[in-house]
């Protein structure tokens, strides 16, 4: 029982002391990292989904570190949201360790105790980001996750070393403008407690300092997310990228930014400021439509099968930011079942990136040939996953598509409408040119003069595993939509919208 | 009026989808395989007929399988109207079984297993289509034919299968995400519901532009309808093995699209509404239009399949003008046209499979004097012709003229002329091919012997339907009494 009441701290601390033990047991045995690894995210994903269910049995949890009370120590505060999302990042993170073992073994066998410590560790800041409660506490976090991140990438081949380095450099400008976000609402308040925070703000409404502060942290979580057009870090970062690394940072994130977004608006700001006092939400609509719309017809210019897939991740960037801030409840919902549906799509279709990678040594589309007789139950995996990007009912990305669009005729945006079809079709004709491909070109076997030498079959257990699992997630989360949105969701939507 | 729920219809619904399993299991052994589709045919069948007489009794049967938003179910209802579409599909489905048979192996196809198996797949949605209480359970089954139809399509892999089914689901799936997605949201939005009501679910919601925008984005939405512009996919989808196009461009997925566009127009917006704002006329123009024009084209196809793709979307817009009159006789016609133009057509097409099996033939222009050589399939195809013409003694004949009788209750006379005027033209297309087949000296040295049919498999399914098409203008109660009930309730609910 004691222990269930540690959940929250324990669900941080579990992967912050396995990046320790890998660090460690790594000088002596490089082949049990994957196994502590493994074993580090299932205790984290235990501890969130315990975390959760504590939060639908009795409401928000506040947990204190240290047992100091807040304003002054760091709290931890887990409602129905940020839950989700924690059980959401820890199950990806799980199924991405899982899916790594091989991966890693072909493309870094020489780096696998780094490759495993930073994986644990960026694992570590996003659930830290997501499960603090504290304005400054979130920027060490970040600052965590960004620089387990930045390597992560950079250990890829010679171009990730620059992609990585451009990353850097943008990456660390958007953490700086959200500490100077920070800064100024401490200076103003003397607070840094998000609770504290929402309760002093409203008699501040009026003043610039907040604004500006307001404007800072925004453009600090765009920064981070990759919205547009602030995104061009991303897709040479997530292309070149070593495939394990790319399986856990694409789909997780972008995610965990829009989270920090939303939170921040909601909980340090309030709906009734940021959508009524301030008079923005028109135009980041219009940003959004242009990212998807960006986004969208960028991923059709590519004929790299990973290098679409990131610009498809601006597109939904676009999608969460713009269901966000048409302001009307359904909207938020599709936002936020966005966030959770988004992450499994996403690690779906980079897994099979990843297993393309294995198996072919390349990531360009005509790597595919022959896919389909080769390997059909790969390629069934991955149509489940293309369809939900598209939004074929019943998989997931229908039903967050759906609550956004019926936010969309409700706030009367049906620009957003338009652009979220339009990119639905967009990604109709992405992902059955793929499908061509693997289905009508037969494959020519030249012996590759380089690459591995793998015939092509289905993929190893432990890469086909976790896609597997992803593939029917997707399903069984679209069928249970509604379940997610009257037991969690719904809550996390501010009243009275 | 008793509402009874029951699981059958999503057994029925099931059944095929099931099939997929053992199918794919005895891949190797191709006559166990077959014996798993007819078993599953058969079953289909058997569900539906049980639940016939229920129907007949004035009742419907409900099941909720899942809800998955609130208020927003994928939920069955079986109703006279879904039942005569299933009753068509399933039977025809157990007739093309048979004919796939003697099709794929006469021709030594490749991936036997997996066009079965698809095939399966299709069906299964079919029937969800058939039986959806709502919208949003029809859209999914929809666009679960869409996709499960695209392996059948491209069967061949080469790059023409490749080009059509690029064009295929560009139409299909375009215009369902493009035009019905957000127009049943915006449906859904303003009613609250998507359930499909006796009298519709829009009256009250939204002006008249609004609604006109509405209802031209369901019915060109819908684009296996055929409807011009949005016909292109049908002659492109010809490039499938002909069984393929016998059922599913014949039968289910053509028939899914003008099913679909029939209910929204009777459970959607009602037909009283549409009454009333005069909307029904616009549509009846497009329906015209498509009749006519694809009939033209028809006239100067040569590839015998493609002419009856242009035949088959000129014979869909009756069934989508039978809608549009509004009236209860041409309602009646249009539902009865479902099924009377299935047979028809069904036949048409297995007869042009059987001459290719036989002779490798494609074209309208080889196939002179084709009759000595092959009498059977060409006497089918006279029958099947005349039902799809609307000449007695076949059951096109008995929608025909409802649908003929349904424009002067809506004082329409220039549909009446329309409807005349395209019956001369199917036969000026379909005549002259059975003319020259028995009545012109064979060209081709290969039918001057003596009678060589295509293989039995092929030849007895053809022969079935042929003589369904004929015994259905003698019987057609069945389907007439389940479209009087349908109409019953559309007008007098």
């Amino acid at each position: 029982m004691m222990l269930v009441k540690q959940a929250p701290a324990l669900l941080v601390i579990i992967p912050l002391l396995g990046a320790f033990a890998i660090n460690i047991v790594g000088w002596f045995n490089k082949r049990a990292c994957h196994s502590l690894a493994v074993l580090a995210m299932l205790g984290s994903f235990v501890a969130c989904v315990i975390t959760l269910q504590q939060i639908m049995g009795t409401g928000t949890i506040s947990y204190r570190l240290g047992g100091w009370p807040p304003p002054f120590g760091i709290e931890y505060v887990i409602d129905h949201f940020n839950g989700l999302v924690l059980v959401t990042v820890s199950f990806v993170s799980l199924l991405a360790a899982i899916f790594a073992k091989q991966s890693v073994e072909q493309e870094l066998p020489h780096k696998m105790v780094q490759f495993y410590t930073l994986f644990v560790l960026l694992v570590t800041g996003l659930l830290g980001m997501t499960v603090t409660g504290d304005a400054f506490n979130l920027y060490v976090l970040l600052e965590i996750a960004a620089l387990t991140g930045y390597a992560l990438i950079a250990l890829g081949d010679n171009r990730a070393l620059v992609a990585g380095f451009n990353y850097v450099i943008l990456g660390t400008i958007g953490a700086s403008f959200y500490l100077l976000g920070v800064g100024h609402l401490y200076i103003m308040t003397g607070s840094l407690n998000m609770g504290d925070l929402f309760n002093i703000l409203p008699a501040l409404y009026g003043n610039v300092a907040i604004f500006v502060a307001f404007l800072l942290i925004l453009c600090g979580v765009w920064l981070k997310m990759a919205f547009f057009p602030l995104h061009t870090w991303l897709p040479n970062a997530y292309t070149y990228a070593p495939s394990a690394a790319g399986c856990l940072v694409a789909p997780l994130v972008t995610k965990v930014s829009v989270y920090i977004m939303i939170r921040v608006m909601l909980s340090v700001f309030s709906a009734d400021y940021v959508f009524n006092i301030l008079h923005l939400s028109d135009a980041i609509v219009w940003l959004a439509v242009a990212a998807i719309l960006f986004g969208s017809i960028l991923a059709l210019a590519q004929n790299d099968l990973k290098k679409m897939l990131t610009y498809l991740i601006v597109a939904e960037v676009g999608y969460m930011v713009g269901g966000f801030w048409l302001a009307t409840a359904n909207g938020i919902t599709g936002a936020i079942l966005h966030i959770v549906n988004d992450a499994l799509m996403t690690f779906c279709l980079f897994v099979f990136a990843g297993i393309v990678v294995y198996k072919t040594g390349g990531h360009k589309l005509s790597d595919l040939q022959g896919f389909y007789r080769k390997m059909p139950v790969t390629m069934a995996a991955f149509t489940v996953g293309a369809l939900s990007m598209i939004g074929v009912p019943p998989t997931a990305g229908f039903f967050s598509k759906w609550y956004l669009i019926l936010g969309a005729i409700d706030g009367g945006s049906y620009h957003y409408m338009a652009a979220l079809l339009i990119s639905s079709l967009v990604n109709a004709i992405l992902f059955f040119r793929v499908i061509e491909i693997a289905y009508f070109e037969p494959r020519v076997d030249h012996h590759a003069d380089h690459g591995p030498d793998i015939t092509i079959s289905e993929a190893p257990f432990s890469m086909l595993a976790p896609l597997l699992i992803v593939a029917i997630c997707l399903i069984i989360i679209g069928l249970y939509s509604g379940t997610i949105v009257t037991n969690i969701i719904q809550y996390s939507v501010p009243p009275g919208m | 009026m008793e509402t009874i729920i029951s699981i059958k219809p999503l057994l029925a619904v099931l059944v095929s989808l099931v099939a997929v399993i053992p199918i794919v299991i005895s891949g190797k052994t191709p006559n166990l395989r077959e014996a798993w589709t007819f078993l599953a045919g058969i079953i289909k069948f058997g569900l539906v007929i049980s639940m016939l007489p229920h129907i007949l009794g004035g009742g419907t049967i409900e099941y909720s399988i899942f809800e998955v938003l609130p208020g927003l179910a994928i939920k069955l209802k079986v109703d006279a109207m879904g039942m005569l579409f299933a009753l068509v599909s399933s039977s025809l489905w157990i007739a093309t079984s048979a004919y796939s048979i003697g099709y794929m192996r006469g021709l030594s196809e490749h991936s036997q297993t997996r066009y079965f198996a698809f095939f399966a797949v299709a069906l299964s949605a079919t029937i969800g289509v058939a039986f959806s209480a709502n919208l949003f359970t029809m859209y999914l089954f929809y666009e679960m034919l869409s996709l499960a139809t695209y392996p059948l399509v491209t069967h061949h892999q080469d790059e023409e299968a490749r080009i059509s089914g690029r064009k295929y689901l560009g139409f299909i799936l375009g215009t369902s995400i493009g035009f019905v997605l957000p127009a049943m949201l915006i449906s859904y939005f303003a009613a609250g519901t998507l359930d499909f009501g006796a009298q519709g679910i829009l009256a009250g919601h939204f002006s008249k532009p609004a609604l006109t925008v509405l209802l031209l984005m369901f019915v060109f939405g819908f684009a296996k309808a055929g409807i011009m512009p949005f016909h292109a996919w049908l002659p492109a989808a010809m490039v499938a093995p002909t069984p393929v196009s016998a059922l599913l461009h014949a039968v289910a997925v053509v028939k899914v699209g003008v099913f679909s566009i029939f209910r929204v127009i009777t459970g959607v917006f009602g037909t009283h509404l549409l009454q009333s704002l005069d909307l029904g006329t616009m549509l009846c123009y497009i329906a015209a239009f498509t009749i006519l024009t694809a009939s033209l084209i028809a006239l100067s196809q040569d590839g015998l399949k493609r002419r009856l793709a242009f035949s088959t979307i000129g014979q869909l817009s009756y069934i989508v003008l039978g809608a549009s009159l509004l009236s209860p006789k041409a309602l009646t016609g249009g539902m009865m046209h479902i099924a009377m133009h299935a047979f028809g057509k069904i036949t048409l097409f297995m007869c042009a499979g059987a001459i290719f099996v036989a002779t490798g033939k494609k074209y309208i222009s080889e196939m002179v004097g084709i009759g000595k050589r092959m009498p059977v399939t060409m006497t089918a195809f006279l029958i099947g012709s005349l039902s799809v013409i609307g000449l007695p003694p076949t059951g096109g004949f008995i929608s025909k003229w409802f649908l003929v009788l349904g424009t002067l209750e809506a004082d329409q006379i220039v549909m009446l002329v329309v409807l005349l005027g395209s019956s001369l033209l199917n036969a000026a297309y379909f005549l002259p091919v059975v003319y020259r087949a028995f009545f012109c000296t064979p060209e081709e040295s290969m039918f001057e012997n003596k009678v060589q049919e295509a293989p039995i498999w092929c030849v007895v399914p053809l022969v079935v339907t042929a003589i369904g098409s004929i015994g259905l203008f003698f019987f057609p109660q069945p389907f007439f009494n389940l479209a009087s009930l349908a109409v019953q309730t559309i007008v007098g609910g």
